[in-house]
């Protein structure tokens, strides 16, 4: 820790340290592959498609995304969202909270289970699905005999993104409540909060920033996803399409136009993404600052 | 090293006064806690102290035996201390108190009442964390009515009740000045001080502190023990407080309860606990001591050339026994004249109101005696020198027997 504060306080000494760093062809170079790289790879594909979506006009672009099919697909995109980031969120801070705050049996168990989405392919996740509540899946049978439907429908598409998206808030949140320990926690306690207050007033402070960001990074993974969704869904147009899916149908289909203006949606919302992710991100590096020059102190 | 991080980070400009702050702490004894007296007699009232009794705690964590039936009482307004070393259970001990462990056996009484299972926000107490444990993203200022504000609405002040009471609190701990800043603004001993006026805060009918200057420079250190000795005195809140630093224990509390292993070895006052010993754990572990290997016979302790009487084994079996004695216990003289120890002095330290020699054995054992510079001046004994040394007393115990398999 020592060490990367120490990182970030020469930072902005580099001219004075000159002669402690790499010579100067060195940085050029490293400099100019990674802005190469950048380039190629993430500026060059989201500029092609703002370009493509408006190679044919305004007009054409606002039809795309009026059309009653791609609003549904950003209806069912928003749903599946809207339902996977809270339940994930909940789920996120039990987890963090038992992972962090107690020891109990299985502990390293649950610790790994929730990278597992992170380490299966998507399209296998989907496959799970398929055969747990598929036709000719286990519950399959009893799902027909009571008339729900699943796979193939709206349900089955926020189970696969509540999958996908669902380390994030843990992942994000363990390592800022393991950090802060307990005694704050015990502290409220003596004074008289009840556990509720405690956690209101003590623990959800204390991990807002972190919280925020496993959220907003939750988000983007539910609303980016393809692979397990696409799988389950059944690609039924208007009905269960998400926004990935709906692009790639219309691409398939040759109308590249429509293709890319729907996907300049789904850039646009990972724009938004990021700038909040920015924000956050300086708010979070901030608070782990503050942390760590608390604890040199103490 | 400190320094050099809070240098680095950005913004780091108020930290830095806040470093001030606690530079002129240290040197002007002015900031560091001056008398408690006017705030204290508004906050507490004689009836709201309490007496607690442990009896027969036990307490496991896992196979590792943190307390093993430990009774002891603590009086209404005592100032105690559970002196151990670390992993002799005093903090354990503190936490059951609170309510924050649970004992696997044993009761804890608060006032003749059981509390052993009560919740700790039922239980009344005010708790002083080891390292402070301050909520960071509150100010001081919350951090301190934070006990108030989260009382059920009918029991909680008004607003302005509460702004007062805390910049009482505050005053109390000479931190009114302070209120808007955040802990991580705050140097190590204002914190120490936030966290007391934060438990003082509920008006609790007992103070548990857990190696409350533990973290602290000794300069810090001093001030805030001399600090909180007063305070007790004005308002005889009964505290208990962990410490493993003898001379803390010694010099704050009323009673000492010395701890190891997970049990009590001794329960007295600082005097009886220093002069009279109970076990050789405690003289060990309270002060510097040397020790002489003999035996005991037929209500005799025979230790080398020293012998004292020893009434509490008149048997004629010889059991093996140690003798204890402080530095300050033995004479040095030139001439033998019976029952003293020949060593040779390998150092003297003659700074202060108390010479300190060092001096070895025959068997090259180190001897530490401490002289009163009159004495020495007398003396006038030279490193090198051939002396005898004489303890004026001795306490024996019994070493502990082998446990044989009993045919």
């Amino acid at each position: 820790m020592a060490g990367h504060v120490a990182a970030r306080r020469g930072y902005g000494h580099t001219a004075e340290r000159a002669h402690l760093t790499e010579p100067r062809y060195v940085r050029w170079l490293l400099t100019a592959v990674s802005l190469v790289f950048l380039s190629l790879f993430l500026l060059l594909p989201l500029i092609t498609v703002f370009t493509e979506a408006f190679a044919k006009g305004w007009v054409a672009y606002k039809d795309a995304i009026l059309e009653p099919d791609a609003l549904s697909a950003l209806w069912l995109t928003l749903v599946a969202a809207a339902i996977a980031v809270p339940a994930n969120l909940v789920f996120g801070v039990c987890a963090g909270w038992a992972i962090a705050k107690f020891d109990f049996p299985g502990k390293s168990v649950l610790t790994t289970l929730i990278d597992l989405p992170f380490a299966v392919s998507p399209v296998i996740a989907g496959m799970v699905f398929l055969l747990l509540f598929g036709r000719q899946g286990y519950l399959g049978p009893w799902l027909a005999a009571h008339d729900i439907k699943v796979v193939f429908a709206v349900p089955a598409i926020v189970l696969a993104t509540v999958f996908v998206s669902f380390p994030f808030v843990a992942r994000e949140i363990i390592p800022v409540m393991a950090a802060s320990g307990t005694q704050e926690e015990e502290a409220a306690r003596v004074l008289g909060a009840t556990g509720l207050q405690t956690f209101l007033r003590v623990t959800l402070p204390n991990i807002k920033w972190g919280l925020l960001y496993g959220i907003i990074l939750c988000n983007a993974r539910a609303m980016g996803e393809f692979g397990a969704v696409s799988v389950v869904s059944g690609k039924i147009r208007g009905q269960t399409n998400t926004l990935p899916l709906h692009v790639e149908v219309l691409y398939g289909e040759y109308m590249t136009q429509a293709a890319f203006a729907v996907a300049s949606l789904l850039a646009f919302l990972a724009l938004i993404t990021l700038v909040v992710k920015t924000i956050v991100e300086r708010r979070l590096g901030a608070v782990r600052e503050d942390a760590v020059v608390t604890e040199v102190a103490a | 090293m400190s320094i050099l991080l809070r240098a680095g980070s950005p913004g780091s400009h108020a930290f830095t006064r806040a470093d001030f702050a606690l530079d002129s702490d240290a040197v002007r004894p002015r900031v560091a806690p001056g008398s408690p007296r006017r705030a204290a007699a508004d906050l507490w009232h004689d009836s709201a102290r309490m007496g607690i009794e442990v009896s027969h705690v036990s307490k496991k964590f896992g196979s590792f035996v943190a307390l093993d039936n430990v009774s002891f009482t603590v009086q209404q307004g005592e100032l105690l201390a559970l002196l151990g070393p670390s992993g002799s259970g005093k903090t354990t001990l503190l936490r059951i108190i609170a309510g924050l462990e649970r004992p696997d056996s044993g009761t804890v009484l608060f006032d003749g009442d059981d509390a052993t299972r009560r919740d700790p926000r039922d239980r009344g107490v005010g708790f002083v964390f080891q390292h402070y444990a301050l909520f960071r993203h509150m100010t001081v200022h919350e951090n301190v009515a934070f006990g108030l504000r989260v009382r059920p609405r009918a029991q909680r002040p008004s607003d302005a009740e509460i702004r007062g009471r805390v910049k009482e609190l505050l005053g109390l701990v000479q931190l009114d000045y302070l209120g808007d800043r955040y802990p991580s603004e705050l140097s190590g001993g204002q914190r120490q001080r936030v966290a007391l006026a934060r438990a003082l805060a509920v008006q609790p009918k007992v103070l548990l502190l857990d190696e409350p200057f533990g973290a602290l420079d000794a300069k810090v250190r001093q001030d805030l023990r001399r600090w909180l000795r007063r305070l007790h005195a004005e308002i005889h809140l009964t505290s208990v407080f962990v410490t493993h630093d003898q001379e803390e224990a010694l010099e704050l509390a009323n009673r000492v309860v010395v701890m190891n292993d997970g049990r009590i070895e001794q329960d007295g006052t600082p005097d009886e606990v220093l002069e009279h010993p109970a076990t050789p754990f405690v003289v060990n572990f309270i002060g510097n001591v040397n020790i002489f290997h003999g035996r005991v016979q037929d209500g005799r302790a025979q230790l080398g050339p020293i012998a004292v009487a020893y009434p509490e084994h008149p048997h004629a079996e010889a059991r093996e026994a140690s003798g204890y004695a402080r530095p300050h216990e033995l004479d040095i003289t030139r001439e033998e004249d019976g029952g003293g120890l020949w060593a040779v002095i390998t150092d003297v330290r003659a700074a202060g109101a108390v010479v300190k020699i060092e001096a070895g054995d025959e068997e090259g054992r180190l001897i530490q005696v401490e002289l009163g510079r009159e004495q020495y001046e007398s003396l006038r004994a030279i490193v090198g020198e051939r002396i005898y040394v004489k303890p004026r007393r001795v306490r024996v115990f019994m070493d502990p027997q082998e446990a044989r398999p009993t045919p």
